[in-house]
């Protein structure tokens, strides 16, 4: 039977000796490591709203991170916006006919997609293509050093980095709401006219009979909202990502789901405040 | 002492005490050494010594716990971040993975630093500087290719072309030679060396490999666990009764050998 030696402490490589901590790391309170990384979190969105302010501003990486951001999510939001339009009508259709109210249909599909299921889809696709992406190419750039490489050549990888993300998701996702919305009343003037008959210049003058000014305004509003979470959150994942290409996966995949739930929370906020104006 | 400042009497790096933990281990227990000036200077060691750590901590990647780092004269753990980027312009890093960015061109990696550290170039100037760094390291026509399509010996050369590219002062050089075929592992010490003379250069060159060490150092610098085991020359190494020093190049004898 072999004997199994204990190695002696100061004969044990340092890395050895790093494992009991790393079991202790992880016997932590849920609530520690909760509140360490809410820590964390907002010490990097100090950083990047510093780093906004300060002088050379990255222009060029911020155009072309809108264009990347606008181009990534393009196809994906338009099939998504027609389908939500379209699907809706679909739906809301037989009970409207029922009450015959066939003629409120599109103010209300329209309200439907301005208020709500226009900025919320789109900022869940968004959630998963580019917080997903941002953690994924930012994690990659940390576990292979690009991101020593870039301060060692003295730039400031936030400024670099960081700031263009956050700021072309900000600004872009508005866009990009506007857009699935109008996709949207497309798709349901589609529905309409598979069971009935509507012209688009009826069925468009119709939707926006029913939409008022203080329906568009907050829900672009909390769109910009949407858009500055996603950047933070697929940022914040990616660049504090691990050292093994394991922690590239871990951060793009928390990044995706800690930016989708975040999304509903601010959307859940957005909605209160609305409510209370 | 303004940051650019030069004091090199002493060395242009020179480190006293310093000491690094990481949570409760600690990596460095009090590291004291001199690059002079024109000098390689290989640190030795086997994987966990802290020999990567080390050289972070002279570019302040890492923020050593205690102890004196001197970059050409400034104290680096002192610096505020504006002077310590102008110490970092005299500093070339070349990381052990290259650490090229995979979105660029060879060509955008390497006019990166430049254009950052060096504003008032000229187009022309900066054309002729990525030429002169290709041409130096023997990949000229890798100018517009991307990352991904390059070796893993290219990527060492691109990534030291980029390095010296900015005409650094002191070299650091994170295990230059690992994971590379015995033929480009020999290619990029003889490359070392022409840095050295070419732009007389000042290095501290991390290494596990004796063939490496062998071809590059001045002088060497044997890390075990956490702290300056034995320095010397080459032959100070080779001829010695020290079990563990023996160990170590024996070692890498019989797999020379064995690969042979």
């Amino acid at each position: 039977m072999k004997k199994t030696i204990p190695i002696p402490e100061n004969e044990m490589e340092p890395m050895q000796k790093m494992r009991p901590k790393e079991i202790s790391v992880k016997k932590k309170n849920k609530l520690e490591v909760f509140l360490a990384d809410v820590g964390n979190a907002t010490g990097f969105v100090l950083k990047v709203f510093k780093n906004i302010f300060g002088k050379d501003f990255e222009f060029n990486q911020f155009l072309k991170q809108c264009f990347a951001i606008g181009n990534q999510s393009l196809g994906l939001i338009s099939v998504t916006g027609i389908i939500i339009g379209l699907v809706l009508t679909i739906q809301s259709r037989p009970v409207l006919v029922n009450f015959g109210a066939v003629s409120m249909l599109p103010g209300m599909v329209a309200i439907s997609i301005i208020r709500e299921m226009g900025p919320v889809i789109t900022a869940l696709i968004c959630a998963g293509k580019i917080g997903s992406s941002m953690g994924a190419e930012i994690g990659s750039m940390r576990v292979t050093e690009q991101i020593d490489a870039m301060e060692v050549s003295s730039t400031n990888p936030i400024k670099f980095l960081i700031v263009p993300r956050v700021l072309a998701a900000t600004f872009m996702l508005p866009l990009l709401t506007l857009y699935a919305d109008a996709l949207g009343i497309l798709g349901s003037w589609i529905g309409a006219n598979i069971k009935g008959d509507v012209s688009f210049v009826l069925f468009i003058s119709q939707a926006f009979s029913g939409v008022e000014f203080s329906d568009l305004f907050p829900a672009v509003v909390k769109t910009f909202f949407f858009g500055a979470v996603i950047g933070f959150v697929g940022c914040y994942k990616g660049f504090n990502a691990g050292r093994g290409t394991e922690s590239v996966g871990i951060a793009a995949n928390s990044a995706v789901v800690m930016a989708s739930l975040l999304v509903i929370i601010v959307d859940l906020i957005a909605v209160q405040i609305t409510d209370l104006l | 002492m303004n940051a650019t400042e030069t004091n090199t009497n002493e060395g242009v790096v020179v480190i006293q005490d310093l000491t690094k933990s990481f949570d409760t281990t600690e990596v460095l227990k009090g590291i004291t050494l001199s690059l002079k000036k024109g000098e390689n200077l290989v640190v030795l060691g086997k994987s966990g010594t802290g020999k990567s750590v080390l050289i972070k901590c002279i570019v302040r990647l890492l923020k050593s716990d205690s102890g004196s780092i001197k970059v050409l004269g400034n104290e680096v753990t002192e610096l505020n971040n504006t002077d310590m980027n102008e110490v970092r312009r005299k500093i070339g890093f070349l990381f052990q993975g290259g650490a090229l960015y995979d979105s660029m061109t060879v060509r955008e990696n390497l006019e990166f630093p430049l254009k950052r550290m060096y504003k008032n170039l000229t187009k022309a100037e900066v054309d002729a500087k990525v030429k002169e760094a290709l041409e130096n390291v023997g990949l000229p026509d890798s100018i517009d290719k991307m990352p991904s399509e390059l070796s893993g010996g290219m990527k060492k050369r691109i990534s030291l072309a980029r390095t010296i590219i900015v005409d650094p002062e002191i070299m650091l050089y994170d295990e230059p030679t690992t994971g590379l075929d015995p033929v480009s592992s020999h290619e990029i010490s003889l490359l070392i060396n022409e840095v050295q003379q070419k732009y007389k250069t000042s290095s501290i060159i991390i290494t596990h490999d004796i063939e490496c060490a062998k071809t590059v150092a001045n002088r060497i610098i044997m890390l075990q666990e956490g702290k300056v085991y034995k320095e010397g020359v080459l032959s100070d190494f080779e001829n010695t009764d020290d079990e563990l020093v023996n160990s170590y190049f024996k070692s890498q004898n019989i797999t020379n050998t064995k690969t042979i």
